[in-house]
């Protein structure tokens, strides 16, 4: 199931050929982009992402195996578990990052019912709809704070001032931000604390209107104070949003999440998703032996 | 605040942060997505097309030279005309072969211990002496080779009253060594300052820290950046023409003196000469790129 790009190239021999196939593949698409990633299934406001038995292999490495977890819409689903076990691997499978780093990707992801491997999906469309935050504050060095926030509006070719305004302004305000920069908008991001980069990050994530956030331990590199401002932030955007948090705090996940997936290390070194459910019930009545000596601390 | 003012909007002005207006405003940032995702790869190709047009241009020279080289001077090679002596009838080119080692010999007792003590200096140091050393060797390796020459000329030559293929080492030297310095300053940055704090963390003098943490971290750069410029100083021609004593002593010179004479025979040699010299310095780069990534390989 990696890439389909090789088979459906075959067919756009000529330019009015590949026009009309893009349009097929957009058309497609604006049934699934015009509402929410959700659809019926547990959680007030059904599910936004499912896998289903999905397996992410690098050559003949395999990081993680028959993976099947359903993520409740706008709520936020801590992946916990030591390193290595394939968190972090999941998490870009839900964008498709894996296309650009070798990864093979097997099993079924699915945005809302778009099938995020399927044939007819243009990544850069789907990548559109969910945001991802990084471990370490990776704001554009060259751009201001304001074009920043912006930058994936523009790479998503919107080019109407007023929109580009209003919709980076709003990502500001969303991330708690906005009082802080309001006044040097146009200063570089590099200028920003650690912490207020990250927020930057999460603004410049936010300004695309994401119905997904991913978020691969965004607190790994900053002090707890900008901690405790990012997990204030988190909890403030489910709600709104369906949030991926990688995480290996426990104790993050236990404050912030709604769900927790826990992963750990398989008998042949070989990540596995062993035990999902609500954050209260993981933590206080796991129902796997190794999950409890996980969350409380005996191993890991 | 270009963007913001431009837009005829007070800057402090809240956007509407409604669940209809963020609908709204997701609604029409997939909208673009979409519709703009057909030029967004249709510019994409054509820079893809322009980037493969410009590496064309930019090889076929390359390429076309080679060529030109292997299949005009392919006929005069011969056992005898790596072996001989150049002769009035002909002969080989064994003195020039012999002649342009020594001088490179010369050229790198001269440069590469002086390349790599100015580099750890200035590496160390970071004061008005060093950067008015590290401004004179970027001076310097703009300075035109015939100048060179003529400071060879003016400084060794007239003095002993001799031409040498020592002069023409130390002319080659001094050609070298500011490309040498700037090389090897530049790898020793790659080397990170965690590192060198954790050498001298452990209570390791500065020197130490330069050999062993420094020195070894650069070393692939080190002998990649050493070995080019050695590759350039062959191929030098004007440093030579008031140093060495006779065409024959250096194959750069050879090929200078035999082309610009009107018999066919004496052009052959050139060409042969221009092919073995290509050959060389072919050998060196591939050498030098071999060293480099044999080095690499071996931290991880």
């Amino acid at each position: 199931m990696k890439r389909h790009d090789a088979n459906t190239d075959q067919n756009l021999s000529d330019a009015s050929n590949r026009r009309a196939h893009v349009d097929n593949r957009t058309a497609l698409l604006a049934r699934e982009t015009r509402t929410p990633a959700e659809r019926p299934g547990p959680g007030p406001y059904g599910t936004a992402v499912t896998l289903e038995d999905v397996s992410i292999t690098f050559g003949d490495h395999v990081a993680v195996r028959n993976v099947t977890l359903e993520m409740p819409a706008r709520q936020v689903t801590a992946l916990v578990g030591p390193s290595g076990c394939g968190k972090t691997s999941v998490l870009r499978a839900i964008n498709r990052l894996h296309d650009h780093t070798g990864g093979a990707v097997r099993g079924s992801v699915r945005l809302g019912s778009l099938e995020v491997y399927g044939p007819d999906v243009l990544p850069e469309v789907l990548r559109s709809r969910i945001g991802m935050v990084f471990q370490r504050p990776n704001p554009f060095p060259t751009m201001s704070i304001f074009d920043n926030v912006i930058s994936g509006l523009r790479f998503n070719g919107v080019r109407n001032k007023r929109l580009l305004r209003e919709m980076g302004i709003a990502a500001l305000h969303n991330a708690a931000l906005w009082d802080i920069v309001k006044d040097r908008l146009h200063q570089p991001a590099l200028r920003l604390s650690g912490g207020q980069q990250q927020r930057l990050c999460i603004a410049r994530a936010l300004a695309i209107e994401p119905e997904v956030l991913l978020m691969d331990e965004p607190c790994s590199a900053l002090d707890p104070v900008a901690t405790a401002k990012i997990e204030d932030l988190i909890r403030h955007l489910s709600g709104e949003v369906t949030i991926a948090l990688v995480t290996h705090n426990m104790f993050q996940a236990a404050r912030v999440s709604d769900n927790v997936a826990v992963f750990l290390l398989g008998e042949d070194r070989v990540g596995e998703l062993v035990e999902v459910g609500p954050t209260d019930q993981v933590f206080d009545t796991p129902n796997d032996a190794r999950t409890k000596a996980y969350v409380t601390g005996h191993v890991g | 605040m270009r963007t913001l003012r431009s837009a005829g909007v007070p800057d402090s002005a809240i956007p509407d942060m409604g669940v209809a207006a963020v609908a709204r405003r997701r609604v029409v940032v997939r909208d673009c997505a979409r519709h703009s995702i057909r030029r967004r790869r249709m510019t994409g190709r054509a820079m893809q097309v322009i980037c493969l047009i410009a590496v064309l241009i930019g090889v076929t020279p390359l390429v076309a030279l080679v060529i030109a080289t292997v299949s005009k001077g392919a006929g005069a090679l011969s056992i005898g005309f790596l072996l001989h002596a150049p002769t009035p009838e002909g002969g080989g080119i064994s003195t020039a072969i012999v002649g342009s080692g020594e001088i490179v010999a010369y050229a790198v007792a001269l440069a590469v211990p002086l390349g790599l003590f100015i580099a750890l200096f200035l590496f160390e140091r970071a004061g008005a002496i060093a950067s008015s050393i590290r401004f004179s060797a970027d001076v310097m390796s703009g300075v035109p080779s015939i100048i060179i020459g003529i400071f060879a000329y003016a400084v060794y030559v007239e003095r002993f009253h001799h031409f040498s293929n020592v002069a023409a080492g130390f002319a080659l030297g001094v050609l070298m060594l500011p490309i040498m310095v700037r090389a090897n300053e530049e790898a020793m940055r790659t080397v990170s300052v965690d590192l060198w704090e954790a050498g001298i963390s452990l209570g390791a003098r500065r020197s130490r820290v330069a050999r062993s943490v420094v020195l070894r971290g650069a070393l692939p750069g080190v002998v990649t950046g050493n070995l080019l410029a050695l590759a350039r100083g062959v191929g030098e021609t004007a440093p030579l023409l008031f140093t060495v004593a006779s065409p024959t002593f250096a194959m750069t010179l050879l090929i200078f003196n035999d082309a610009t004479q009107p018999f066919p025979d004496a052009q052959q040699t050139a060409w042969g000469t221009a092919l073995v010299l290509l050959t060389l310095v072919l050998i060196l780069s591939v050498t030098a790129r071999t060293i480099a990534w044999t080095l690499n390989r071996k931290t991880r």
